[in-house]
């Protein structure tokens, strides 16, 4: 017998962990607009505010168009209002029509349009309450595990994570992809350093050249630009937790995405398979970003290993805290959801997996995270710089 | 736990083939693991420390793989961090020093 939980079946048959509106604003011009009509419309409706300009390379700007797209369409959104100051070079109506793609109703405001910042909260209130009082009547109906797509990824990692947390969520990982689901992790300057160890399990050849394209991109990118990774991987952080190398890191890094063969690898913020066993995706290292990646991607829930203590979550997805850190376990108790410690103290991996995977399906089913009780929602979108841009040239 | 604890839970090996361990406890000069091996400086919770010699430009070993290079000799007993192992990967700057050297 496979796991089973309750969630929200959507029009396009997938099924959502949460049922909220969310407000999506196209540019950093609406973003604090979009965040005042969240905060006023009740708990169920919550804003993405991000820092994208109003104009944005083309390469930069199909980027930002996907993740705002994608994360209207992510299963756990019941309906969508998407803001604009109305000149922006993104256009709302196009991110609009492409959430409604997967059958949830999404609607358009322009800021400009309507009068200004009063008339929009107002109105953006008012319209988010009636998108809310729309998507209510959704009831939690029996799913399975199959249909879970759960993103791993790790931050403000120490050497607690590549012994502890993280192959505990691998184990999860490897739990769920048993009974028929999807694991994603991310982070490809993250791999640098165990990219043979992933290569040799990708199921065909076609991904195997991906992914080390992509590690060779993220490292060439250093290179180009004549700088020693060594300031920035690992972060200081990281190194007074103990991690020394990018190549301890990563080896410790790409633990948490379980022991099962590479199916494949997507673009950051691309869609990820239903039932896909482990997929891996394109994103910097930088976790909020690398977390929106995902589930733009469609991932409903997250798990995020941390060793020293991050306590970020996401407006959208339920993010599980996992920490292998026995310090940290006593001193963030009220930040952490699950304790991987028992690892350290000699506890084993398999235990600490399913306690991570029993979690993983009660948060699935409702319960509620430490980042989501404390409202904790970082959200930001990974742009793509001027020297990534030079770089694919480059490369042509 | 996957690794091999060493001593009385000082230290854990993660791979057969290593020449690091990792500190589970803050450790000391002085302090020994097992019969053999004599801490030489402190190992704070979570770092490194040398298992046996390690010549200037060797492998450092974790998990089984290298995860980089000794920069000075190693002693064993010794706290191996950035301040005596060093990547492989990564490096622009030294790319930009053969650029520069051609």
């Amino acid at each position: 017998m496979t796991a089973t939980f309750s969630g929200y079946r959507r029009p396009d048959g997938r099924i959502g962990v949460r049922n909220h509106v969310a407000v999506i604003p196209t540019s950093v011009a609406v973003s604090s607009i979009a965040k005042r009509i969240a905060d006023s419309s009740g708990e169920h409706v919550r804003a993405t505010p991000h820092q994208m300009g109003t104009s944005q390379p083309k390469r930069a700007r199909e980027q930002t168009e996907r993740v705002l797209t994608g994360v209207g369409q992510n299963p756990n959104v019941a309906a969508a209002l998407v803001l604009e100051l109305g000149t922006e070079s993104i256009d709302a109506e196009a991110i609009a029509d492409g959430i409604t793609e997967s059958g949830v109703p999404a609607e358009t405001m322009s800021v400009r349009e309507v009068g200004g910042t009063s008339a929009a909260i107002e109105e953006g209130s008012e319209r988010a309450a009636q998108l809310r009082a729309a998507s209510e009547d959704a009831r939690r109906e029996e799913a399975d595990a199959s249909e879970l797509i759960f993103g791993v990824e790790c931050g403000g990692s120490d050497a607690t994570s590549g012994i502890a947390a993280n192959p505990s969520v691998g184990a999860a990982c490897d739990l769920l992809i048993e009974d028929g689901g999807t694991a994603t992790f991310s982070e490809t300057p993250e791999f640098i350093g165990a990219e043979h160890v992933l290569a040799d399990r990708c199921t065909d050849e076609e991904t195997r050249e991906r992914l080390l394209e992509r590690v060779d991109q993220r490292e060439a990118l250093a290179e180009l630009m004549g700088v020693d990774m060594r300031g920035a991987q690992p972060t200081p952080g990281n190194q007074e937790g103990g991690l020394t190398t990018i190549e301890e890191k990563s080896l410790g890094a790409i633990v948490k995405g379980g022991t099962t063969p590479v199916e494949g690898m997507v673009d950051y913020a691309e869609p990820l398979p239903v039932g896909g066993g482990l997929v891996l995706m394109d994103t910097p290292g930088y976790d909020v970003e690398s977390v929106v990646g995902k589930i733009a991607g469609g991932a409903q829930v997250i798990a995020f290993t941390t060793g020293r203590g991050s306590t970020t979550g996401n407006p959208l997805a339920p993010v599980i805290k996992v920490t292998g850190n026995p310090r940290t376990w006593q001193r963030m108790a009220s930040n952490m959801d699950v304790n991987a410690s028992t690892v350290v103290e000699g506890g084993s991996i398999a235990e600490a997996g399913e306690r991570v995977y029993d979690t993983l399906l009660s948060v699935a089913d409702g319960q509620q995270t430490a980042a989501e009780m404390r409202r904790l929602e970082e959200f930001a979108i990974n742009e793509i710089q001027p020297n990534e841009l030079a770089a694919e040239e480059v490369r042509g | 736990m996957k690794g091999e604890v060493l001593g009385d839970g000082d230290a854990l090996l993660m791979h057969a083939g290593d020449n690091v361990a990792t500190a589970l406890e803050d450790l000391e000069p002085g302090d020994t693991i097992g019969d053999e091996l004599t801490i030489t400086s402190d190992v704070p919770f979570g770092h490194k420390l040398a298992l046996e010699a390690i010549d200037e430009g060797g492998d450092v070993v974790k998990y089984g793989e290298v995860i980089g290079a000794a920069s000075e000799a190693i002693a064993a007993g010794e706290w191996v961090h950035t301040h005596n192992c060093e990547s492989k990967r990564g490096r622009g700057d030294l790319a930009a020093q053969e650029v520069s050297n051609a």
